[in-house]
């Protein structure tokens, strides 16, 4: 069980994602930002709670909405807009944007803007680690969209046979960008692991302390050498598809999204928690949103004022 | 494949209008679709949605989600599905979305829907259309910016049409749609928006037919897709120091209308290939090679392709830029080829 320190942490870890992502939508909408990002907001607790069971050293692998997964995985917000916004200073001196952040400092192999593109990367990763004896765990993070792609199963497939150390992480926000998820996932979801004879979790990805029990829990017997896992994660994207997505009603109604952002907030839900059990009081939360927004709005000024990569630049990085 | 002008139902009177590209194209499957019940659409949020870029917006009302169906995000399922399907009575027309991910989409195409005519003595046939976007400079990043019309230029049994205007588009997309072969269909992402004039009355543009953009006597321009418009742009810039460029819009990359480049390049003696795919090993280089063969003795200075840079598109807006052919560039190497 963690400590109450530990729920606090990852009540600030989830707040920075959501302070993070409500200045880049700030930034699109102020035409600072060139082309579009998909904001994490809603889900902050599947990041959060899976990556606070994870040591510095393990990796991760991310997707097009992947804001969340590296910032929780330990990425700076200052490096991360600088990125975002094609700068030199970015995580990848501009050259990646918002779907392709990637820092091997914090194990993040990196996002990957083609869906169901980081399964077989995040299996091979867990192959090496499993080679070179390094006991690492691999988070490999997708929507529930990327179970359309054939080379997620051939990835698990392999993963249950060698026993590697990676965990599947499905984030079920309901939506493969404009369609429903029950219009094109037929059967169970946990029944595709299930086949393979991966063990999995179904948990609520609004409650960071579920996500982080069920996370911690497979991680470890992943690092055992125990084999693979798959997490289906139960969430929703607060926004749109893309900063871009303003107009949902033909594919999903105002009071859905209403009554997903009152009542399952995982802000929101760990907030009431702290509070209603005395564990903080609501000014010592209020502090920490202060202290977050005000280095949200350094990291991200730092970051518009910051110089674009020399034009030169742009034939470097091809070759290793 | 060469169909001929249908004016069977056509209105007595022509009435000119602007569409833009994407009405275009729009109109063309539409059309197709209320001619030939085989014609369905599949692919990733074609029907409510209309696709990502809102381009299909309308067609699931008209006709239904039974031919207007959206897929999971199975691209090589969906674009197999779409291979069996045409070999066994449908017309299918698959959507892929972005252009790159053709590479997940490519053993369906290349080793199944290319090949299945030749393979099987000309016995099974594969009316298939994919409709593919390519084009950068929309800040998307390496995976979803490449011009990739070259893959499938490359293999046998399928056809590439990569249309310059609204009016192309629809003229290509009907007889890619009619065609009894795989056909890409290459749309730039960027250029949807543009409009041009598109006549209301029934018309079809063959596979394999260049057109002249431009005419001119001293450099010949050919481009694809987008860059027609960046060849035209050029070709007024330097109509200002007193050259006079040719543009030609091949129109397909396979089947390519050799005649029709050669004879302007023989004409004017001087060539350049703009493309926004890969020089290397890419389309400009085919181009350039015909070229090189047919008008060899009629060259007065190299043949010069002017492609995207060789690396991966990056995201940064003035590293992308600076991957992209634009009319600066290609004004300059014209000007250059001419001696001024
Ligand atoms: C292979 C591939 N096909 C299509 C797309 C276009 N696309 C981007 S995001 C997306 C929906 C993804 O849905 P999901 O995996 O559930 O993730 P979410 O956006 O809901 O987080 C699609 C179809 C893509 N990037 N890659």
């Amino acid at each position: 069980m963690p400590n109450n320190e530990a729920y606090l942490q990852m009540y600030r870890r989830m707040l920075a994602i959501r302070l993070f992502e409500e200045r880049v939508n700030d930034l699109y909408t102020r035409a600072l930002m060139p082309g579009l990002a998909h904001l994490y907001i809603g889900e902050e607790a599947v990041a959060v709670g899976v990556c606070e069971a994870l040591r510095k050293d393990d990796y991760i692998t991310s997707t097009h909405r992947g804001h969340g997964h590296c910032l929780a995985k330990g990425a700076s917000p200052d490096l991360m807009f600088a990125e975002l916004l094609g700068k030199k200073a970015g995580y990848c001196k501009g050259k990646g944007g918002s779907m392709h952040i990637a820092d091997p400092e914090t194990g993040n192999l990196g996002a990957n803007a083609i869906v169901g593109g980081s399964a077989a990367l995040a299996t091979g990763a867990a192959y090496s680690s499993k080679y070179l004896n390094q006991g690492r765990v691999v988070v490999c993070f997708f929507g529930e969209g990327a179970l359309g792609q054939g080379v997620l199963y051939e990835s698990m497939n392999l993963a249950q046979l060698w026993k590697l150390p990676v965990v599947y992480v499905c984030e079920n926000n309901l939506y493969n960008e404009y369609t429903h998820f029950t219009e094109t996932t037929a059967g169970e979801i946990v029944a595709r692991p299930a086949a393979f004879g991966i063990q999995s979790a179904t948990v609520d990805g609004q409650n960071v302390r579920a996500v982080y029990d069920v996370g911690s829990k497979l991680v470890d017997r992943a690092r055992k050498g125990e084999g693979p896992a798959f997490v289906l994660a139960n969430t929703y994207r607060f926004r749109g598809h893309h900063v871009g997505d303003i107009s949902r009603d033909y594919y999903r109604t105002k009071q859905e999204e209403q009554r997903w952002m009152e009542e399952r907030d995982p802000i929101k839900i760990l907030g009431a928690y702290l509070t209603g059990d005395h564990i903080v009081e609501q000014a010592e939360l209020d502090r920490v949103q202060d202290g977050l927004a005000a280095e949200m709005d350094r990291a991200m000024q730092w970051a518009i004022d910051a110089p674009y990569p020399a034009v030169e630049e742009v034939g470097e990085d091809v070759y290793a | 494949m060469h169909e001929t002008t249908d004016t069977t139902d056509a209105p007595a009177v022509t009435v000119s209008r602007e569409l833009t590209f994407g009405e275009a194209v729009k109109e063309a499957i539409a059309e197709e679709m209320r001619r030939d019940e085989r014609v369905v659409l599949l692919g990733e949020d074609v029907a409510e949605a209309g696709t990502a870029f809102k381009v299909l917006t309308g067609l699931v009302q008209e006709f239904g989600p039974k031919r207007v169906v959206d897929t999971p995000i199975s691209e090589a399922g969906f674009t197999g599905i779409g291979v069996g399907a045409a070999m066994t009575g449908m017309r299918p027309i698959v959507d892929i979305m972005f252009g790159d991910f053709l590479a997940l989409v490519m053993d369906q195409l290349a080793n199944q829907a290319a090949k299945i005519h030749y393979m099987s003595g000309g016995k099974w046939r594969v009316p298939l259309v994919v409709r593919a976007t390519l084009g950068a400079s929309r800040r998307s990043a390496a995976q979803h910016s490449q011009s990739l019309h070259a893959w499938p230029s490359h293999i046998p049994g399928l056809k590439v049409v990569v249309p310059s205007t609204p009016y192309d588009a629809k003229g290509l997309m009907k007889s890619a749609i009619r065609d009894d072969n795989p056909v890409v269909f290459f749309e730039d992402k960027m250029q949807y928006k543009v409009k041009g004039d598109v006549p209301s009355e029934e018309y079809t543009i063959p596979l394999g037919v260049a057109e002249v953009k431009r005419e001119g006597r001293d450099i010949t321009i050919v481009a694809t897709s987008s860059m027609v418009q960046v060849a035209v742009g050029a070709a007024r810039m330097l109509e200002a120091i007193g050259i006079d460029a040719e543009v030609v819009d091949p129109r397909t990359t396979w089947p390519l209308d050799e005649k029709t480049i050669v004879d302007s390049v023989k004409k004017t003696s001087r060539a350049i290939v703009v493309d926004e795919g890969y020089g290397r090993y890419g389309v400009a280089s085919e181009i350039a090679s015909v070229i090189a063969e047919g008008a060899f003795y009629n060259l007065d200075a190299p043949v010069t392709r002017v492609a995207a840079m060789h690396v991966p598109i990056p995201f940064s807006p003035p590293l992308e830029d600076a991957t992209i052919p634009t009319e600066k560039a290609v004004f300059d190497t014209a000007k250059r080829l001419c001696g001024k």
